[in-house]
């Protein structure tokens, strides 16, 4: 059960709350050794890498994307909090073995929640590095028997007309809707995740549950998760209906392939104030170990 | 009406002028201390920019508001247009130096990219009406040659709402509503349009 990918930081590197609280200083250390990083701590030498310092608290629960409660950064922190998680269910259905409705805990109950820094790479070409809490998504699909002859996951957000400004003004076609090929969603650093910080996850980052995708564009992240659906054609993508010349189905981050409207060679670190220089963006977001996944295929096609 | 604009009389232009400068200035001051949320950069380049849009239409209405609304702030309208274009220079000023940084990348994105095409267009068409919004012009270019190149507003200003709408991502009002208050605002002047143009036949 999980632990089958090891973070390149250690939970002694995830900042403790208090510190946290009023922290900026803090460096993070890169692990070193695969298999190792869980249980050897600080004590192994490891290369400080301020790059991947995780971002404040503040920082990722004020600057969000969440189109459902505006279309401003700060507009999901302000409206988020209408948004209903209780009683939350989420439909699973397709090619499953066990359909069904399902709580949260339905889902991941009995899993190891392990904390997991990932960099996060929005496609408007700004980053953050964040640590989250949940479980591998292959620890789920297993729990709930994924059919032969599935070849894709399906996902899709809550709708809360009432609850959600961003609904009513139609700013997408909701239900938001996201997906992924399988041997995506079964690759160890595909998680679903429930907190941020060792805290619940909070409303404008997608409670009660969502998806994190660390090597693809922030929006196949999707939030707020209702519906899971296993099914063997390509499910259709909120960002893809909305301009398909600009975003594609797997929206992998890649330097090499620009946005039409703007270069994604480069990213913003959120966090370092007005004069922060920008930093190279990584193929893969840095996650190298996914290559393997696209091997044969034209990622300029393919965006 | 008449009231408001007998409390407007005694305001000096430069007001404006000073208005505007305090307002960036703070704006700037926000951004270095943290006022301006977690990505200052976007906030700031924003800002600078709907302010400018804003102040183009309030330049753009000057006009309509005295015809239609009696409201006269036509003493003011060149103090608007002079501080609009300095916003749209702080606007341009902070995506060049604080967001795209390079100076090869600034150029490929306004060679490359449509909507920073047109919003450089735009600005690029505000430079001659910012140096010649001074009476010194305005003798030295003759009433009518300079009213003539001070149409270069017109197109400006629909140039920069078109950079707002093509720049958001999804279906968003909030640019769409500018670029209707422009093309309204330009469609009042239509008629006297109609009028010289037949005047001059």
């Amino acid at each position: 059960m999980a632990h089958r990918w090891t973070n390149d930081l250690t939970p002694a590197d995830v900042t403790p709350k208090e510190v946290w609280l009023n922290r900026r200083q803090i460096v993070a250390g890169l692990g070193v050794g695969i298999g190792a990083g869980a249980i050897a701590g600080p004590g192994l030498a490891y290369t400080p890498d301020p790059s991947l310092e995780p971002n404040t608290f503040e920082d990722i629960t004020t600057y969000n994307n969440f189109y459902e409660f505006g279309t401003a950064k700060e507009d999901p922190a302000k409206n988020a909090h209408l948004l209903q998680t209780e009683p939350w269910s989420i439909t699973v259905n397709g090619m499953v073995d066990n359909p069904g409705e399902y709580t949260v805990e339905d889902l991941i109950g009995g899993f190891d929640i392990e904390e997991r820094i990932y960099r996060f790479r929005c496609v408007e070409a700004w980053s953050m590095v964040i640590p989250w809490n949940g479980v591998e998504l292959a620890d789920v699909l297993d729990r709930v028997g994924v059919q032969d002859g599935a070849r894709y996951v399906a996902f899709e957000t809550v709708v809360q007309p009432e609850n959600m400004i961003g609904v009513r003004r139609r700013v997408l076609d909701f239900p938001y809707v996201e997906g992924l090929r399988l041997d995506e969603a079964r690759h160890p650093l595909t998680m679903m995740a429930t907190g941020i910080y060792g805290e619940p996850m909070p409303k404008q980052n997608g409670a009660p549950i969502r998806l994190v995708v660390p090597w693809k564009y922030g929006f196949k992240s999707i939030k707020s998760i209702v519906r899971i659906t296993l099914t063997d054609e390509e499910p259709p993508t909120s960002w893809n209906k909305a301009n398909a010349r600009e975003y594609g189905f797997y929206s992998n981050v890649n330097p090499n392939v620009d946005h039409p409207r703007w270069s994604q060679a480069t990213e913003r670190r959120i966090g370092g104030g007005l004069f922060q220089r920008r930093q190279p963006t990584l193929m893969f977001n840095g996650y190298d170990e996914v290559a393997s996944l696209y091997e044969g295929m034209d990622l300029t096609e393919f965006y | 009406m008449q009231r408001v604009n007998a409390l407007l009389r005694p305001i000096p232009t430069w007001t404006v002028y000073v208005a505007g400068a305090a307002w960036a200035v703070w704006l700037f001051y926000l951004g270095l201390t943290g006022g301006l949320g977690a990505d200052p950069v976007e906030a700031l380049e924003h800002r600078y920019g709907k302010i400018a849009l804003q102040l183009i239409v309030l330049g753009l209405a000057a006009t309509p508001l005295c015809r239609f609304a009696r409201l006269n702030l036509m003493k003011f309208r060149r103090a608007i247009g002079v501080t609009a274009f300095f916003f749209v220079l702080a606007h341009f000023l902070v995506w060049a130096l604080l967001d795209v940084q390079t100076l090869s990348a600034v150029w490929a994105d306004i060679v490359k990219r449509p909507y920073v095409t047109i919003g450089m267009a735009g600005f690029a068409l505000l430079i001659p009406l910012a140096l010649t919004s001074n009476d010194w012009s305005v003798r030295r270019l003759g009433a009518m040659a300079w009213r003539k190149l001070h149409w270069l507003t017109y197109p400006a200003a629909v140039l920069g709402a078109l950079h707002y709408v093509w720049l958001v991502k999804g279906f968003q009002i909030e640019p769409l509503i500018y670029l209707t208050l422009i093309l309204a605002l330009l469609a009042t002047r239509l008629p006297q349009a109609r009028k010289r143009r037949r005047a001059m036949a």
